[in-house]
């Protein structure tokens, strides 16, 4: 979902930058909140950012023919709401843009408001929706459709940028969303897969710091109809 | 729940590689070749006009270095976690023993330790 460097008209560059912008202030916010309220909680906020830093990393290839990424903004986002993820998804695209040469600085703006902020956003909204499905069902279409959400906000971040002569902005749309959404659909069904794994071990493994966040206690507002058993007998 | 997770993880790696398995590149000028290249291919041919007005201040100098830290980023975030989900299962195990009101394993912990 790298738009490349340089690969946006200037004016829309600034455009999404400055859409950014007021994400990143507010994330930068919640976490300073976060880590002096529940300092407990600091490590599970970076494995979230770690989590995002491996998923983006991986070129999986597609049954399209070609490769792409998932973006691993999901789990963070139901664990600790979506503003912090704005911060840690625009931290892994600063890394990508700067030794990879992977995304760029002048389109930082808009791929931040893809990975780091719309995925996240459709994430958690589809968890809360879905939430009364049971847990594993949740995180799984909360990741999934984070993913596929951020790969069509850079397909039509591309559409604007560049309508097709002939059939103009939904022709484009039409082609990058070929591009890109098509080949994103069985990334995006293993990053949710993936992701139910995190949250499985995670139940089993930090309670403590899930109710702290307020997680559990939503896991166990639906009467623990859930793929994650709250009691597991451990080995 | 340890059996979902082996399952959810044989999910995964089927689908990752069911695209090497099945005929998806026939006819394909570049096989699995990546999405955002290939968008930036649509960009150049629909619009040949476009000259991209900045470029990345530094590149991998090959490809060899581009997996290097490609591989660094994922084994940086993997070992995080990691490290993570291994301290709170360490740290939940000896909680439950103490919980159990077992004795303290500290003498047996440390004689499992291999020196």
């Amino acid at each position: 979902m790298h738009i490349m460097e340089g690969f946006l008209p200037p004016l829309h560059a600034a455009a999404w930058t400055v859409v950014a912008i007021p994400f990143l202030v507010v994330g930068a916010r919640r976490i300073t909140r976060i880590t002096n309220e529940h300092p407990r909680t600091k490590l599970l906020l970076a494995s979230a950012g770690a989590f995002a830093f491996v998923l983006s990393a991986l070129k999986i290839p597609s049954v399209t023919g070609s490769c792409s990424h998932p973006t691993g903004t999901g789990l963070g986002s139901i664990l600790f709401g979506p503003p912090v993820m704005a911060v840690l998804g625009a931290i892994v695209l600063l890394f990508q843009a700067l030794l990879l040469a992977h995304g760029g600085l002048t389109t930082l703006g808009a791929n931040i408001v893809s990975m780091a902020i719309v995925g996240p956003w459709v994430a958690y909204g589809c968890f809360r929706l879905t939430r009364p499905l049971g847990l594993g069902i949740a995180v799984f279409l909360a990741a999934m459709l984070g993913d596929l959400a951020t790969y069509l906000v850079t397909a039509t971040q591309l559409a604007l940028a560049f309508p097709d002569p002939v059939s103009g902005f939904p022709g484009a749309l039409a082609k990058f969303g070929g591009v890109f959404a098509l080949t994103q659909v069985p990334l995006a069904v293993i990053e949710g897969l993936l992701t139910v794994v995190v949250v499985n071990l995670l139940t089993e493994f930090s309670r403590d710091e899930l109710s702290e966040l307020g997680f559990n206690r939503r896991v166990a507002d639906d009467g623990g109809a859930t793929l994650a058993p709250i009691q597991s007998p451990t080995s | 729940m340890k059996r979902i997770n082996l399952i959810l993880l044989g999910l995964v790696v089927a689908i990752a590689a069911l695209p090497l398995l099945l005929p998806v590149t026939r006819g394909l000028a570049e096989p699995f070749a990546g999405a955002d290249a290939q968008a930036q291919a649509a960009i150049t041919q629909s619009n040949p006009d476009y000259r991209p007005w900045f470029s990345p201040l530094w590149e991998p100098p090959s490809g060899e270095i581009e997996s290097f830290l490609f591989a660094l980023q994922a084994a940086l975030g993997a070992g995080l976690l990691g490290y993570y989900l291994g301290l709170r299962r360490g740290q939940g195990q000896r909680q439950t023993r103490r919980r159990r009101g077992e004795a303290p394993r500290r003498g047996a912990d440390a004689a499992d330790v291999p020196d």
